[in-house]
């Protein structure tokens, strides 16, 4: 097989000038409506209540919430509220930002599926009170464990995912 | 068969994977187009149509990337489409290629694969940032890893996976790297168990060498109808079955153990091929690896290993190169010994096959005798698989 063509670049041959390069850098801003189902959702969460849908044929009760179910491709109406503990479907620990930057203190997403949720219907969400180092934390999580919200105080919420900071770990 | 067209594989081509390539993604295109097409003895005026896959604008900072793209995919004047699904465009390209001339419609289609990642900074996993929910998912601060990570916990802790099957499975691909000569510098090697375990923990349990590198490169193939390969001086490669599928976009309301999706598509291309027993039929296999969990959990969702199993068969070298009783996974090197120019990568795992069935894959090319291969590709929101099988 003939060798491939190809010419692989250097970080030197980026900074030195061996290369031309062009930057662009665009100024994107975007204005999203939350819509329908997510509007009353984060209305929920500004008064401190988590809620979701109950699909009427299928049965089963969503969160996010959404006002037609994907499975049974029908419309949905009906609006619960959820207790807001769940369990912990699976988590990491990250030490990657987004733009690949290292952190020192890891971040740790986890997946909570919600009490009064239909089996297996979760949200992403963050851990917190869980300590610093990967030890500390793979020791104290495990998948099925309990968890319960921690909200902000009414005054600061805003009707955003972040009006919880964080799940912990339920006491006992 | 309810197809216009048996549709045959006559040639394919692939340029170096690179973590920063001179070429603009035109040339990366063109370089890869021209090699498919000397290889399978033709020239662009042979073709009849085009398809081009390639990742979100968002990588490249350029509008309308097919378009963009055209003219280095020898689209020029012909009729011609671009189709993106995430990781798995690679492998969706040939499907796309397929139907067109499945269709009837037409006799030759040249499928070209480009992925220019390294333009985007700060880093170009930024750009997947906007593949999260912007209400529900991006206030809390993502990143990509970190979906990828909760889904190697769940799929690892479900069935008690140690880490040390994983850096097996990256020590394979790494090893199998060394024999392509597409590899980026740096990622193919002989790494040893312990180094792999001791690499960067990245977002736990994910760590660095067992995750495939920001890539630029480009891959094509040409097809043709039976009628047009049966005039071709060698004997041709068959796609066999082609299957495709999507699961729902509410990632945390499905069970990430196994890609249901996946078994879907499998079963689609297994039927079609008239395939009932994967595990006998399937010599040769390229799984999408973009991780190393995600080679045993596309095995387990291609059917080629039981839930939970492919880590098992893994410890005994099952999937190995050089395995005689075993499918051999990733004989290329995969994403994680080749490198990941998304889309590009997908077709680099169908040039494997490709080759490995021609006998042409030289130092890689596998013990056993192969008589039909599959290639696989994952990508979106985690949540789409596709496949291809060929045979001979």
């Amino acid at each position: 097989m003939e060798p491939f063509s190809g010419t692989s670049l250097t970080d030197h041959a980026l900074v030195s000038g061996e290369v031309l390069l062009s930057f662009w850098q665009p100024k994107a801003l975007y204005r999203w409506d939350a819509g329908v189902a997510i509007s009353a959702f984060l209305d929920g969460l500004k008064a401190g209540k988590l809620l979701a849908t109950r699909c009427p044929e299928c049965r089963r009760t969503l969160a996010p919430p959404r006002v037609f179910c994907e499975l049974c491709f029908r419309p949905i109406g009906d609006w619960v509220e959820l207790p807001g503990a769940g369990t912990i479907n699976t988590y990491s620990v990250s030490y990657v930002n987004w733009d690949a930057t290292r952190r020192r203190t890891p971040e740790v997403p986890v997946v909570v599926e919600l009490d009064g949720a239909s089996p297996g219907i979760g949200i992403l969400h963050l851990m917190g009170e869980v300590g610093t180092t990967l030890e500390e934390i793979t020791g104290k999580l495990r998948i099925g464990a309990p968890v319960q919200p921690v909200w902000k105080p009414a005054a600061e919420r805003e009707g955003a995912i972040t009006d919880i900071r964080y799940f912990r770990l339920a006491e006992g | 068969m309810p197809y216009q067209n048996r549709v045959a594989v006559l040639g394919a081509g692939l340029t170096r994977f690179m973590r920063r390539a001179l070429e603009t993604p035109k040339e990366l295109a063109f370089e890869a187009a021209k090699t498919a097409l000397e290889d399978a003895g033709l020239t662009i005026a042979d073709i009849d149509c085009v398809v081009s896959v390639t990742a979100p604008e968002a990588f490249d900072g350029v509008h309308m990337n097919g378009e963009y793209l055209a003219d280095g995919a020898g689209a020029w004047g012909k009729p011609y489409m671009r189709t993106y699904v995430g990781g798995g465009s690679g492998v969706f390209g040939l499907v796309a290629g397929w139907y067109h001339i499945a269709s009837g419609h037409f006799d030759t289609c040249l499928v070209v694969a480009e992925e220019k990642m390294s333009p985007a900074l700060p880093h170009p996993q930024g750009a997947f940032n906007a593949i999260y929910d912007q209400f529900t998912e991006r206030p809390l601060g993502v990143n990509l890893l970190w979906i990828f990570a909760l889904e190697m916990n769940r799929y690892m802790q479900t069935h008690g996976i140690p880490m040390e099957t994983f850096a097996r499975v990256a020590q394979k691909n790494k090893r199998n790297g060394i024999d392509h000569p597409s590899a980026q510098p740096g990622i193919a090697g002989d790494f040893t168990i312990e180094q792999i375990m001791a690499s960067e923990v990245m977002a736990w349990p994910v760590q660095r060498l067992m995750v495939s590198p920001i890539s630029d490169g480009a891959g094509a193939m040409v097809l043709a109808s039976e009628r047009f390969a049966r005039r071709m001086s060698r004997p041709p490669v068959w796609i066999e079955g082609v299957g495709w599928n999507l699961d729902t976009s509410y990632w945390t309301n499905r069970d990430l153990y196994y890609p249901r999706y996946l078994e879907k598509a499998a079963r689609m291309a297994y039927e079609m091929a008239g395939i009932s027993d994967p595990r006998r039929d399937i010599h040769v296999v390229e799984p999408y690896d973009p991780f190393a969990y995600k080679e045993l959990h596309h095995l387990e969702g291609l059917l080629l290993a039981d839930k939970g199993q492919a880590p098992r068969l893994a410890e005994e070298g099952f999937w190995e190169r050089d395995t005689a009783q075993g499918i051999p996974a990733s004989p290329s090197g995969g994403l994680l010994g080749v490198g990941n120019p998304i889309a590009a990568a997908g077709m680099m795992k169908l040039a494997e096959i490709y080759w490995q069935l021609q006998g042409q894959a030289g130092p890689r090319q596998v013990k056993r005798e192969v008589r039909r291969g599959l290639a696989q590709a994952w990508g979106d929101l985690m949540q789409v698989g596709t496949v291809v099988i060929m045979g001979r």
